[in-house]
């Protein structure tokens, strides 16, 4: 082994002061904990924005102690209105997708680990990685202060859609300048999205290590690597389509806004504009961005099983190669968004075969994990718990999406909570299991401390079982005609609904205050954890031959020789019943 | 690398795993790039599927820019040939290949302010960003495609101060990354320009 290893030069000098060792940080793995500590961020702001929205569907007259604060109008004397109500539908969708569901998984885990695990001492382009973070770091700023401005967060839900989001203020509170900080910072977001995609592909084109073939690479390696394919397409394309939606609203163009609109009793001044010309360059982004959450969690979850069955998976080609299929026919199928949006039907149909055959990949990614799950020494732990938690919220939340993919029956249910169901827990759920999953995974190498298994398996049961109690009953909802959407329905026909809507508020709050625990959990062990090995849970991988924490080169100036695919359990090795991939002994 | 000499510039081949990494980088940027031309066209392909508006006619010095700009990528790549023949002894080839640079990014300064008066000459015929869908168009393209080579031009200034400053030497792949782009900035203008003399 020695021998093999030789002396490198950095991409870049030892970092020296407290800026550039952890504000503006070259460091990948700086970096990758900013895009986590950004996501981190985001995704309790995003909860706090889902509890006050259940708390509302549910008492829509009561105070919220303090909100008058944060909105004197959206909020008068506490009592959230119906447009604050969207206002922070549309913050919580588009912090949850943009900011946690994108950057913690693939920005921030993708960052951190996927130099290493291929054997390289940093990013292909390190400066554009730092860039990379401080402008998504921006665009969170700038979406962010929509709340503090007198219009308020913009009301047309995280996906704009036009020629409400395009005309302005006539159309409702928040869609003066909240929208255009709105459409301001997804643009910035993009740019930052789309540097980072291209660091990712050219590092693992060309940073790998001698003996890191492509298929030596581990699974969640692989899904980093697709998922920058597609955010590098997807991205590319809601970048022009913010553009055109800033010009309608800001130079008076008429891409989005058709003739004779009339909004608010006023003729609006454009003509000859698109509609549906939005919802298609947005979905032609939003549905690869689903895959964009959900394929770095695949991996994630892939790697995280695999340690811990001790065994290899029934078949890591065949799931990188679904995993590929997937975010190919990523691109087929943006019009299954659109079933109902006045699109010609035969478009429905087209839209709807390869919607169905992504089932297909899905599948046989789900029957590996299962097969390969059969008869394994399975190590029950709380990174275990979350990966296979991830599988019951894929397997759920993905059979869903089967009935929705049919325009006939989507037509029926498209506008109501099953589709919230859906997507929470295929996208949403899923996709934060499988960072919950990682964290308990890697956090031992991030910090250089083990964080406390029994609380995080206290962190997986709430959550698991209330995340369950909170999304099975949306489509129950859905399927009796409840409307999504609506701030309230107690003086509506739906109004028998509310105790179900009540179980469910419920279940929110008490999962809500579970992810305390979690939070707790992750601070206390960072600075009070047990001290971790560099192996603690004795994987095959190439972040676990370096220290914990990793120095700032990763390889103490070394470059790493790979000699196996990284599924190299159930053998006997000097170390155990595993062989890591730089060890040169024979299996 | 010693200072005091030009770097090598080496075909792909021989790229170290960085210099690589810069090569594909900008393979990959371009097709980012694309993507977002491509979106931008199939905006312009729905739009004027819902009404059309008056055409628009090219203001002749359109053309001029468009010869400039081409002429630009091969002033490059005699830049390129000055500066790899400067590694021996024929420092004149290197001088030369540098005033090869020079003019490159005069070249494509002149572009860009071609393109000014463009959009002055739209201008006076009363025909501005919002006038209709054609001009709106118009402008979006056009402006793209300035923002885009402002990288360019920004990166061919980054690389005439390295070599005219004390180090004179630079990345062995940043050159032939920036020619891969400038050269890029050709073609898709090209494209643009069958678009925009087409279509609107």
């Amino acid at each position: 082994m020695e021998e093999a290893v030789v002396p490198a030069a950095h991409v870049h000098a030892p970092p020296e002061g407290f800026i550039r060792k952890h504000v503006f940080s070259l460091d990948h793995k700086v970096i990758g904990k900013q895009y986590y500590g950004l996501g981190l961020v985001a995704v309790f702001i995003g909860m706090g924005l889902s509890w006050l929205m259940r708390f509302h569907l549910v008492w829509p007259t009561t105070k919220v102690p303090g909100l008058e604060l944060l909105s004197s109008t959206g909020a008068p004397g506490g009592v959230i209105t119906p447009e604050y109500y969207l206002s922070l539908l549309t913050m919580h969708g588009t912090l949850m997708v943009f900011f946690v569901l994108t950057n913690a998984p693939f920005a921030g885990f993708g960052n951190y680990f996927l130099p290493i695990q291929i054997g390289a001492e940093d990013m292909a382009f390190p400066r554009f990685n730092m860039m990379s973070f401080w402008i998504t770091f921006c665009a969170f700023i700038v979406l962010i202060l929509a709340f503090f401005i007198p219009d308020g967060p913009p009301i047309s839900g995280w996906t704009a859609y036009a020629p409400l989001s395009a005309v302005g203020k006539d159309a409702g509170p928040g869609l003066a300048w909240g929208q255009s900080l709105w459409a301001m910072s997804i643009a910035i977001f993009c740019v930052g999205q789309l540097f980072g995609s291209l660091n990712f592909i050219a590092t693992t084109l060309d940073l790998r290590a001698k003996g890191m073939t492509f298929m030596r690479m581990p699974i969640c390696t692989w899904a980093w690597f697709i998922t920058s394919a597609i955010g590098l397409l997807a991205f590319a394309v809601l970048l022009p389509a913010c553009l055109l939606l800033l010009l309608d609203r800001m130079a008076g163009t008429s891409f989005f806004i058709p003739a004779g609109l009339v909004i608010s009793d006023r003729l609006q001044n454009h003509a000859g504009g698109s509609p549906l010309l939005w919802q298609h360059l947005f979905w032609f982004f939003g549905h690869p961005e689903v895959y964009i959450a959900i394929l770095p969690a695949i991996g994630i979850v892939s790697h995280v099983l695999i340690t811990n069955m001790r065994k290899p998976m029934l078949s890591a080609k065949v799931l990188i190669y679904s995993m590929m299929s997937i975010g190919f026919l990523s691109w087929m199928v943006w019009g299954h968004h659109m079933f109902v949006s006045g699109m010609n039907p035969t478009s429905s149909l087209l839209f709807s075969f390869p919607t169905l055959t992504i089932t297909i990949p899905a599948t046989i990614i789900t029957l590996i994990w299962l097969g390969s799950l059969y008869g394994a020494n399975m190590q029950i732990n709380a990174a275990s718990l979350f990966a296979l938690g991830f599988v019951s919220m894929f397997v759920s939340g993905g059979v869903s999406g089967f009935f929705l993919a049919q325009p006939s029956i989507d037509i029926y249910l498209h506008a109501t909570y099953f589709v919230v169901g859906h997507f929470h827990m295929v996208m949403g759920v899923a996709a934060i299991f499988g960072i919950f999953s990682g964290t308990y995974f890697w956090f031992p190498k991030m910090s250089g401390r083990m964080m406390n298994e029994t609380l995080g398996k206290l962190h997986f049961w709430i959550t698991f079982i209330g995340t369950y109690c909170i999304f099975m009953p949306f489509h129950y909802l859905g399927l009796v005609g409840n409307v999504r959407r609506y701030s309230s329905f107690v003086d509506d026909f739906m109004a028998p609904l509310m105790p179900v809507h009540k179980f469910i508020s419920i279940a929110a709050f008490v999962t809500g205050a579970a992810q305390f625990i979690f939070l707790y959990n992750l601070i206390h062990s960072r600075f009070r954890g047990k001290q971790a090995s560099e192996n603690p849970w004795n994987a095959t991988s190439l972040e676990w031959s370096i220290p914990s924490p990793p120095p700032w080169d990763n390889f103490g100036g070394k470059h790493p020789v790979i000699y196996h695919d990284p599924y190299q359990y159930g053998v006997k090795g000097s170390k155990g019943d595993f062989v890591m991939q730089d060890s040169p002994e024979q299996v | 690398m010693a200072s005091g000499t030009y770097t090598q510039i080496v075909s792909p081949s021989h790229l170290a795993g960085p210099d690589r990494a810069s090569r594909s980088g900008i393979w990959v940027g371009i097709f980012a790039i694309t993507m977002s031309f491509a979106a931008f066209t199939s905006a312009l392909y729905v739009r004027q599927g819902s009404g059309e508006a008056a055409h628009i006619v090219l203001p002749p010095v359109i053309y001029a820019n468009t010869l400039a700009l081409l002429l630009s990528s091969l002033t490059l790549e005699k830049a390129r040939r000055g500066i790899a023949k400067g590694l021996g002894p024929e420092v004149d080839e290197s001088a030369a290949g540098m005033a090869w640079l020079v003019v490159t990014l005069i070249l494509g300064l002149a572009f860009v302010a071609g393109q000014c008066l463009a959009w002055r000459s739209l201008a006076t015929q009363g025909l501005y960003l919002a006038t209709n869908s054609n001009s709106s168009f118009f402008y979006v393209f056009t402006a793209m495609h300035v923002l885009h080579l402002f990288g360019g031009i920004a990166a061919l200034a980054y690389l005439i101060g390295r070599l005219a400053g004390s180090l004179r030497t630079f990345g062995q792949s940043l050159f032939g990354a920036i020619a891969i782009y400038w050269h890029f900035m050709g073609v898709l203008w090209l494209y643009l320009l069958l678009v925009i003399g087409t279509r609107l």
